[in-house]
């Protein structure tokens, strides 16, 4: 676990720009090849294509070709780094990653932007948020899901230097940053960024600054509680839910994915099988699909915001308390 | 091709086929009648034409072959033991928990399997990906991907073979085994390909047809293939069961139980 102790959010950058922007730095790699299908510009792909046209693989809309073709292009000793929205590059071609690449095992690195509710008003067909749960489910994936822009682009940089196949979920709101420029990431950390000791949360992807301002919130109404982020989801830092056990009264979970096969379901195993006896609690998407609206209307609906976070700090520490 | 490099061939299918009869009463499982009808496809490739170093199976300016119909891997694996990559004994524990050699080929098993297949045309796409990493690195190595009648059933083998076409991977050489029969029966009454010439040039593929059992017109054929400036499919007319006359052209040996009886009978019949 890294303890990087957050005081402020810092200014708002898209956290997918992270993607086009650690592309161009490693574009010189010959080994570098960035397939997309028809969404360059949204997942920000395209920007490496003005540089290195021949190594930018326009695929059209073939998510599941691309897969194989990744596969294929790893077996020449070529690095792909497939492009394309959370729900066509992890739901549409599951089997391709699944068969082609995974048990293949090839170097593929899967970038996927615009996972969770968080996508907003296309609704729930754009909205996957059992994403982790079925990318989880192929042995030896990793899963990585980033909070801001910084540790999106640190992320992307520790899966570049990772051999193997891997998942990068990151989404589509313009959100603000929690790290630095210098922040360096290796997978299977978690991150501490506030400590505290009535509750802890433990969150990932977006929701973490939200569960960082309601943390800040709580402070200046005498509640002390620890944010984590769980940057990693697959696997995820078992030395780090045990911090928040001995540290705190009790964990609260929050996530932009279903429950089931989450992070939520993933920590709640673990300390089963530890043995570890604690409160718990989950912000979640339960067994439910999402529907229209702007990312902030939905975050507030269900929970996911500064207020949501507080509501359900509050009530589990009456509980606990 | 030499008529004694032809009889040399037409000895070693023979082998072959007693591999594909011998493995699969063995595990008591796994599929005759599509490893039957590749047989002399996979031994000129492999034999006559492929740019591979026997003494060094993974030598990195090798052709890439790739099997794409991964249940027809029993004429694969007798291939690499003809070549010397895996032993006799291997070949025996086929299917086998205590063997290496998966019911489909495995890259992460055997590392001679240049991918993982099985779930019919992702080996196209992993092929076509091949291809285009290799023009990328400049390299002159081929790939050669055998491909089943059923497969282009498959939306994505048509996905693979527009962006093929669309981007002229000449270095890239589909084999279609057009042997006609699926699980539960006849390929073109099922859901019928054709017309799979007219479809594939339309792809923009160069496409050839051949005897997929007559040695000299395939040797002909991928020497036609290394010649084109499009991708290629060529289209090789074949027998499922071929050589066990019992078995050709009925679709329950796509995949049956051989018995003692049947093994004998087999046998007897490719010692002719």
């Amino acid at each position: 676990m890294k303890r990087i102790l957050i005081k402020e959010l810092g200014d708002k950058i898209p956290m997918r720009k992270a993607y086009g922007d650690f592309l161009l730095e490693i574009g010189d790699d010959e080994r570098v090849v960035v397939l997309d299908c028809d969404l360059g510009h949204s997942t920000n792909a395209a920007r490496f294509a003005e540089k290195y046209p021949e190594r930018y693989i326009e695929m059209g809309i073939q998510e599941q070709n691309m897969m194989g073709i990744a596969a294929g292009l790893a077996a020449t000793g070529k690095i792909p780094f497939t492009s394309s929205f959370a729900v066509f590059s992890t739901g549409r071609p599951w089997e391709q990653v699944r068969l082609s690449i995974a048990y293949g095992n090839f170097n593929v690195k899967i970038v996927a932007t615009h996972a969770g509710i968080a996508t907003g008003e296309d609704g729930a067909s754009h909205q996957i948020c059992e994403d982790m749960a079925i990318m989880g489910a192929i042995p030896g994936m990793v899963i990585l899901s980033p909070s801001d822009y910084y540790s999106a682009k640190s992320v992307l940089r520790a899966v570049y230097r990772y051999n193997g196949y891997v998942y990068v979920r990151l989404v589509r709101p313009t959100s603000p940053t929690i790290y630095k420029e210098e922040f360096e990431y290796d997978i299977g950390e978690a991150v501490l960024l506030k400590e505290g000791k009535d509750l802890s949360i433990i969150a990932t992807g977006l929701p973490v600054h939200h569960a960082l301002e309601a943390s800040y919130d709580l402070e200046r109404e005498g509640i002390s509680v620890a944010v984590y982020d769980f940057i990693s989801v697959k696997p995820f830092d078992e030395d780090a839910v045990m911090h928040a056990v001995d540290n705190s009264l009790g964990i609260l979970i929050v996530e932009d994915h279903v429950m089931w096969g989450g992070l939520g379901m993933a920590i709640s195993s673990f300390l089963a099988r530890e043995r570890i006896s604690v409160p718990l609690e989950f912000i979640n998407m339960g067994d439910n699909f999402g529907r229209s609206g702007s990312y902030k209307d939905l975050y507030k609906h269900y929970g996911f915001d500064k207020e949501g976070i507080k509501r359900k700090v509050l009530s589990m520490l009456e509980k606990v308390g | 091709m030499s008529n004694k490099e032809i009889q040399e061939l037409k000895e070693l299918a023979k082998r072959v086929r007693m591999d594909i009869i011998e493995m699969t009463y063995r595990a008591q499982s796994g599929h005759q009648g599509g490893a039957l009808s590749w047989v002399e496809i996979g031994l000129v490739l492999f034999f006559k034409v492929m740019n591979i170093k026997r003494e060094n199976p993974f030598w990195e300016d090798r052709d890439r072959f790739i099997l794409s119909k991964g249940h027809g891997c029993a004429t694969l694996y007798s291939i690499w033991s003809l070549l010397g990559w895996i032993k006799r004994e291997d070949l025996y524990l086929f299917r086998n928990v205590k063997g290496v050699l998966q019911g489909h080929p495995s890259r992460r098993r055997t590392p001679l399997a240049e991918a993982s297949t099985g779930s019919l045309s992702q080996g196209v796409s992993i092929s076509v990906g091949m291809a285009l990493g290799l023009k990328l690195s400049k390299k002159t190595s081929r790939v050669w991907t055998i491909i089943s009648d059923a497969e282009l059933q498959e939306g994505q083998t048509w996905e693979a073979f527009m962006f093929a076409g669309n981007r002229d991977l000449n270095n890239l050489t589909f084999i279609l085994d057009y042997n006609h029969l699926q699980i539960e029966g006849n390929v073109n009454e099922i859901n019928d390909p054709e017309p799979i010439k007219d479809k594939a040039e339309s792809f923009k593929l160069a496409v050839m047809e051949v005897d997929g059992h007559d040695i000299k017109a395939l040797y002909d054929a991928f020497q036609w293939a290394k010649r084109q400036s499009k991708p290629q499919l060529i289209i090789a007319h074949t027998v499922k069961g071929k050589g066990i006359s019992f078995m050709e052209n009925d679709y329950k040996w796509h995949s049956s139980k051989i018995t003692p009886e049947i093994y004998e009978k087999a046998l007897k019949e490719l010692a002719k």
